[in-house]
């Protein structure tokens, strides 16, 4: 691929005494590409991504994120990236948009900008006449929507989604991945973790993390043909049988 | 204008410190139930100390033997009927009697006078009289004995009234600082160190955990909110609320428990705004340990509740205790608190008589907070 690097990682490694969890993994990841981060539970995913947001150190290694070192430039990449977790994380008890009025201005998002990109994301989603409701009302499909929304509200160079879409109905997910391919398109760099093999389809490129390495890293079309299989869910399986550590 | 990256640095943290403390308020706000217990637990529980669970005897139910009915033992029998402490609900005619009627429970002391009480009493010098206690509850059997005492004695000396005995003590009673004796003076201090733990610790733990729990926490640690200042603004809605709670005891126990503050208002708030402060730390620290907010609630029930109850001195005085459980109780912040509070609020001492303790309480303080904000740092790393 070319294009401006915004991830560059370089034998990135994290060790817990013994157990070392990220392994030597290498990679890049340029602007606006969807960038599926894929491995089985316990293969290192979670930490990885832990020390690309700045929330955790290497052990050994380098990586640039948004163009800040993640030893020593930790808070700045904070204030240039996006997150969403795979456990719900909006405010159930605040409404629509006091969650997104909280979370815009946690990352210094003046008031006036505020309302306008309030009005903007509820109209995005359809919620208009809805926004004074408490997000507890809106039904699991709708809340994923709009913490991805929220995620990107500060107009981050890179977001990061862990397992974003677990316990969503496929047509939701659908819906879903469009505000992803839009934010994509809009320069946005999508860094997701996913469980789903139909969802790794729909990324630009793909790595594949057994035992804290990265085994595979190619397009996803590129990965079935290099596996001589006819979907990712026969490429992961492939992979994924190698490994020796327990999942948890 | 030119700004300096600096100031506009500091300007984007107290903004962004300002829309944290609104989402917190609204937390609190939503959570009716909750804020309705943060609110009403301090009056009811000043309410109740004040008038139901209070040490004072009043009204005790108690039966007269008389086996003289003479002048004497009717006098005396009057000025017992009358006195408010007790209430006759029944003359016994046998020494069976007694014992039935204690087992009945209908009584709790009973009193009895022998035969001849009154020829004894004036002249053999030899009158006796027997006062029956039930002691399953010893407190209240030696303040009833004391009363009922006083009272005889009372009249003995109605008796001797023209004759001066040759050699007599008088013992002159003065009760310093409360002397109408009402245990309203020993709550009050205790029920505020009680209420501001609670308030303080346990919702401070609940909060915190509980964004853990939601997933919350996650997020805003990748956002640019440094960890100290979600701490600090998790903390200030209780914060307010407790002064919130302070004010309301102190009005109950003015204006309705009769409970006058003696000394310094603003030394009182500032030395209560101090106790906040330890309580708040101690919630943060419980936070860091606790996975659930049922944990963090169980962990404050059990570490703060209890101790603040049992080693405070508002219960049980703490110099009648064994002393390892007299050391135990000087790491026990509540009870420097509410020996502050009794100072100043009853006895009207300034700061001069507490610096003391609120050296300890605010060094107390500094190493929770120490303990717990670099706890709370490390946990993210």
């Amino acid at each position: 691929m070319i294009g401006e690097k915004v991830i560059s990682a370089e034998k990135l490694t994290k060790r817990f005494g013994d157990f070392t969890a990220v392994d030597h993994i290498t990679f890049d990841v340029v602007k606006g590409e969807i960038f599926g981060f894929l491995g089985a539970n316990g293969a290192g995913k979670t930490t990885a991504m832990r020390m690309l947001c700045g929330l955790s150190l290497p052990t050994l290694g380098s990586a640039m994120v948004a163009g800040f070192d993640v030893y020593r430039q930790n808070e700045l990449i904070k204030k240039n990236i996006g997150y969403m977790s795979q456990k719900f994380s909006l405010y159930e008890d605040l409404t629509i948009r006091e969650n997104i009025r909280f979370y815009a201005g946690i990352y210094g998002l003046t008031d006036d900008k505020i309302k306008e990109k309030s009005n903007l994301l509820i109209n995005r989603l359809n919620l208009a006449g809805q926004e004074k409701s408490l997000v507890r009302s809106l039904p699991l499909g709708w809340r994923q929507k709009l913490a991805f929304l929220i995620a990107i509200v500060h107009d981050p160079a890179i977001v990061f989604l862990d397992e974003p879409t677990g316990g969503v109905d496929p047509i939701t997910r659908r819906e879903f991945w469009e505000l992803i391919y839009d934010a994509s398109s809009k320069g946005i760099t999508v860094f997701v973790t996913t469980h789903y093999m139909d969802e790794a389809e729909y990324c630009h490129r793909v790595s594949i993390m057994v035992d804290g390495r990265i085994d595979a890293l190619d397009s996803p079309a590129n990965l079935m043909k290099e596996y001589a299989s006819s979907s990712m869910d026969g490429v992961f399986l492939q992979l994924a049988r190698k490994a020796l550590r327990m999942s948890d | 204008m030119i700004t300096t990256p600096v100031a506009r640095e500091k300007v984007y943290t107290m903004s962004q410190f300002y829309i944290f403390v609104k989402k917190e308020c609204l937390h609190i706000w939503r959570d009716r139930r909750t804020l309705f217990i943060l609110v009403w637990m301090p009056i009811v529980q000043i309410i109740l100390y004040g008038f139901a669970l209070t040490n004072e005897v009043k009204n005790s139910r108690i039966a007269i033997l008389d086996q003289s009915k003479d002048d004497a033992t009717t006098a005396i029998s009057n000025e017992i009927a009358a006195s408010r402490y007790f209430n006759l609900v029944k003359n016994l005619h046998s020494y069976r009697d007694i014992d039935a009627t204690f087992k009945q429970g209908l009584i709790r002391m009973a009193i009895v006078f022998p035969r001849n009480f009154q020829y004894d009493l004036l002249h053999s010098n030899r009158a006796q009289v027997q006062i029956i206690a039930d002691a399953s509850d010893p407190n209240t059997a030696n303040t009833l004995t004391n009363y009922a005492t006083a009272i005889i004695n009372d009249y003995q000396l109605s008796l001797n009234n023209n004759e001066q005995l040759p050699y007599t003590i008088k013992t002159q009673l003065r009760m310093l600082y409360n002397p109408e004796l009402k245990g309203a003076y020993n709550f009050v201090p205790g029920v505020m160190a009680l209420v501001l733990m609670l308030v303080c610790a346990m919702m401070t733990s609940m909060a915190i955990v509980k964004e853990k729990e939601m997933g919350t926490m996650e997020v805003i640690l990748v956002s640019p909110l440094r960890p100290f200042w979600i701490i600090i603004a998790k903390t200030i809605p209780y914060l307010l609320v407790s002064v919130l709670n302070i004010a309301c005891i102190l009005l109950l126990s003015v204006f309705v428990l009769g409970v006058p503050i003696t000394g310094n208002l603003g030394l009182l708030i500032w030395e209560s705004v101090l106790f906040t402060v330890t309580s708040l730390s101690i919630g943060i620290l419980i936070s860091n340990g606790a996975k659930t907010q049922q944990a963090a609630m169980f962990t404050s029930m059990m570490s703060l509740f209890l101790p603040t109850l049992l080693f405070s001195g508002f219960l049980f005085p703490v110099e009648n205790m064994p002393v390892a459980l007299q050391v135990i109780s000087n790491v026990v912040p509540a009870k420097w608190y509410y020996i502050i509070v009794k100072s100043v609020m009853i006895k009207g001492l300034g700061f001069f008589a507490v610096w003391k303790e609120t050296l300890i309480l605010v060094g107390m303080t500094l190493i929770l907070l120490f303990i717990s904000i670099s706890k709370f740092k490390i946990r993210l790393a």
